[in-house]
């Protein structure tokens, strides 16, 4: 019954009228609702035509209308989309490489810095001769010319990075992950002298926003259709590179690193584009991250922030592009509404503020992590292996669909 | 910045040092656990805080009943080391059986990942405990052994805490060693390191003696825990944390596995650590110093695990298949 195409559409309709017409104070339910309804569809057997024209509709139509209106829930599914493509960009290095990286969220920061060292007064400060006559720093124009270039920086770690330690064992790997991570955090603390790159503590601010043509694109709604623009490429991407040779390379390491090596896959070399493509992503997604705060500082890039990220990848399963998704909105809605509103309807209790909710993040998160592990480690959608029809690709067609053994003697005969 | 290096270095010894017996007895808890197991119990470091926290609370309670002036600080020192150690090993005991044990024979990663999960748990209740109790989750400590210290040579003193930290650091490893080394405890654990299905084939229980390792270990960390909260007077509940990942460094720079790497690993870590910083603040005038003194012990970690991963008393094990 809930696989008709009809459910689909009415529950997003009726979710998106719910989101409409409920007020303000009381918006983040009818947002899950739409949230879910959405997941309704995406387990449902609809048209492939029919799911994209929903999504796109209660994601490109309704949200950015009742955002118009709410700040809050504006900033919060900005939040979704950079999460979004956090966690996918964690997912590909810990759930398609088995890597397990404790310092993602160092990459963020790399993206995050990249521009708005130079998008913002502190270009001044940091190099005074050169941006004498620029006092706010370079334009929103230079944003689209950033982007590639954070992503290239962030790569560039992940290659300065994964080159040395990628040849550790999985365990050693995470502890030197979160030794990077923690010293991206101190250099940004703390290069304020005797250069000020960074500005130390007090952070930078204000970010330049993107700019188009002339046109400031500075308001939440342009940095809704931004982030979710590159949210939309990185999935595609991703679905693109699970299913590649690299991809098939890297669930090979995952698996096994001893058979995958006995069959010849180059570990480092296969291993190093993991890594540094997932950091790639989080390059891009800092950067929207800096221009939608205006503000940034070494606070925001915390290792809390990094098991966060991996807390969504987990929940959602290890290697589940549709997981990595589910996982993200889950864990941003969560954070961001569901615990402080959850908090503040509590306080009509007048329970002592010792008993905040909001204030729990970390055992919330914690508890998370173990649960997963001891209960669906396989997360709420789980990957699932799609069969490749070797016989296929050399234009056999759909023969290979048989029994095992037939496909191996087929192989043979046909190679 | 006035003063030079050379100046500084009976000071910075002694920082180092009492730094180094501190790293030294929490690494003991991530090998012992490793040489079983093969597995980095991340949440090690918390079991450090948390030991901080009892010893802390402990000194607290002595002080607001009014007894801490009447008792001999040698005696308070004594019960806040036997009361940590035991409630710590306890909950590391407890940890064990609850988040690692059903996961065991899974892929290397799973239980790592609870061990993240159950580290960012326990901080967070310290924090709300020590919020609870004192509406603030830093804990000052009642001073023990206010003001006395010995002279030595050279116009330097050191304080009695300072060398009492060392002293009962040096007395526990001793012991530790001695139970492994002699014991028929401490020789089941060793079988259980070297292989444990063999281990159990020889009617060892080898349950039994990972409860035990988790216990011990866990119990050097709170102890370490203890002294650090006498030492540096105030606890709060992310002290752990880099603490954690520096006395790990301590545990691989030693050779992972090994005893006495992590004992000699943790005291040359503290040593590095204090030289490196007062080096790094004369030799810059001032412009770097203290606060990149956890990017000196991180980097060191990178080094290691690059050039040595097997540290300095560890011989190169090939990876069992």
């Amino acid at each position: 019954m809930l696989h008709t195409p009809l459910i689909s559409v009415a529950a997003v309709v009726c979710a998106s009228l719910l989101l409409f017409v409920t007020p303000t104070n009381w918006i983040t339910w009818p947002y899950l609702l739409l949230l879910g309804s959405l997941l309704l569809v995406h387990l449902g057997n609809a048209n492939r035509w029919l799911k994209l024209g929903l999504a796109a509709f209660a994601t490109l139509v309704v949200v950015p209308l009742v955002g118009a209106e709410n700040g809050a829930l504006m900033n919060v599914s900005i939040m979704v989309a950079i999460n979004v493509a956090l966690a996918l960009g964690l997912n590909l290095v810990v759930g398609f490489a088995g890597l397990l990286d404790l310092g993602y969220v160092a990459f963020f920061a790399t993206g995050a810095y990249v521009y708005s060292i130079f998008a913002s007064p502190q270009a001044a400060r940091f190099l005074p001769r050169v941006f004498e006559s620029l006092p706010m720093g370079l334009p929103g124009d230079w944003f689209w010319l950033f982007l590639p270039v954070a992503v290239l920086a962030a790569a560039g770690a992940g290659v300065a990075l994964g080159l040395p330690v990628l040849r550790l064992r999985g365990d050693y790997l995470a502890i030197v992950t979160l030794g990077f991570g923690e010293i991206i955090r101190i250099l940004a603390n703390n290069l304020d002298r005797p250069v000020n790159l960074t500005n130390g503590p007090q952070g930078i601010t204000p970010i330049a926003p993107p700019a188009l043509f002339g046109m400031t694109l500075g308001k939440a709604v342009h940095f809704y259709y931004i982030a979710f623009a590159l949210m939309v490429l990185t999935i595609l991407l991703m679905g693109r590179l699970a299913d590649s040779r690299i991809g098939r390379a890297w669930a090979a390491i995952r698996e096994d690193e001893t058979a995958a090596r006995a069959m010849g896959v180059p570990l480092v070399r296969m291993k190093l584009p993991a890594f540094s493509t997932g950091a790639a992503f989080a390059g891009a997604m800092g950067m929207v991250f800096a221009v939608k705060q205006t503000f940034i500082n070494p606070e925001s890039f915390t290792f809390m922030e990094s098991i966060v990220i991996l807390a969504m990848v987990i929940l959602g399963g290890l290697g589940s592009i549709p997981g990595a998704v589910i996982g993200a909105v889950t864990v941003t809605v969560l954070r961001m509404q569901v615990l402080t509103e959850t908090a503040n309807w509590l306080t009509r209790f007048h329970l002592p503020p010792a008993l905040n909710l909001a204030k729990y993040q970390p055992l919330i998160f914690g508890l998370i992590l173990i649960l997963m592990m001891r209960y669906r480690r396989e997360g709420l959608l789980p990957a699932r292996r799609t069969p490749v029809d070797i016989d296929g690709l050399g234009g056999v067609g759909d023969a290979a669909r048989g029994a095992r053994g037939d496909q191996a003697v087929r192989r043979t005969h046909s190679g | 910045m006035a003063a030079g290096f050379w100046e500084l270095l009976p000071q910075v010894t002694v920082d180092g040092l009492m730094l180094g017996f501190v790293y030294a007895m929490v690494a003991i808890g991530y090998t012992m656990v490793y040489g079983v197991l093969e597995f980095i119990n991340f949440a090690h470091s918390e079991i450090f805080m948390v030991g901080a926290f009892l010893g802390a609370e402990f000194f607290l309670v002595l002080s607001k009943g009014g007894l801490l002036a009447g008792m001999p600080h040698l005696l308070v020192l004594l019960l806040g080391l036997i009361i940590a150690m035991l409630l710590t090993g306890l909950l590391g005991m407890g940890i064990e059986r609850v988040a690692y044990r059903p996961l065991r024979g899974a892929p290397r990663l799973v239980p790592l990942i609870a061990a993240i999960g159950v580290s960012f748990v326990l901080q967070d209740v310290a924090r709300a405990i020590a919020t609870a109790i004192h509406g603030n989750f830093v804990t000052g400590v009642p001073s023990l052994f206010p003001g006395q210290a010995v002279a030595l040579p050279g116009g330097l003193s050191l304080s009695v805490k300072a060398l009492l930290l060392v002293a009962s650091s040096i007395l526990m490893m001793g012991a530790l060693t001695a139970f492994v080394q002699r014991s028929r405890a401490g020789k089941a654990m060793r079988a259980v390191a070297q292989d444990p299905t063999t281990a159990g084939l020889m009617g060892i229980n080898t349950d039994g003696v990972i409860t035990l390792t988790f216990f011990v270990g866990a119990a050097m960390g709170g102890a370490a825990g203890t002294l650090f909260a006498v030492q540096y007077t105030a606890v709060d509940p992310y002290i752990g944390f880099t603490l954690g990942i520096k006395a790990f460094t301590a545990a691989v720079f030693g050779g992972i596995g090994r005893l006495p790497g992590a004992m000699v690993g943790g005291i040359l870590l503290g040593l590095f650590e204090s030289y490196g910083t007062a080096f790094l603040g004369t030799a810059t005038g001032g412009a770097l110093g203290a606060e990149y003194k956890d990017v000196l012990a991180f980097a060191l970690l990178i080094l290691i695990l690059i050039f040595k991963p097997s540290g300095l008393l560890g011989q190169q094990v090939a990876e069992k298949v």
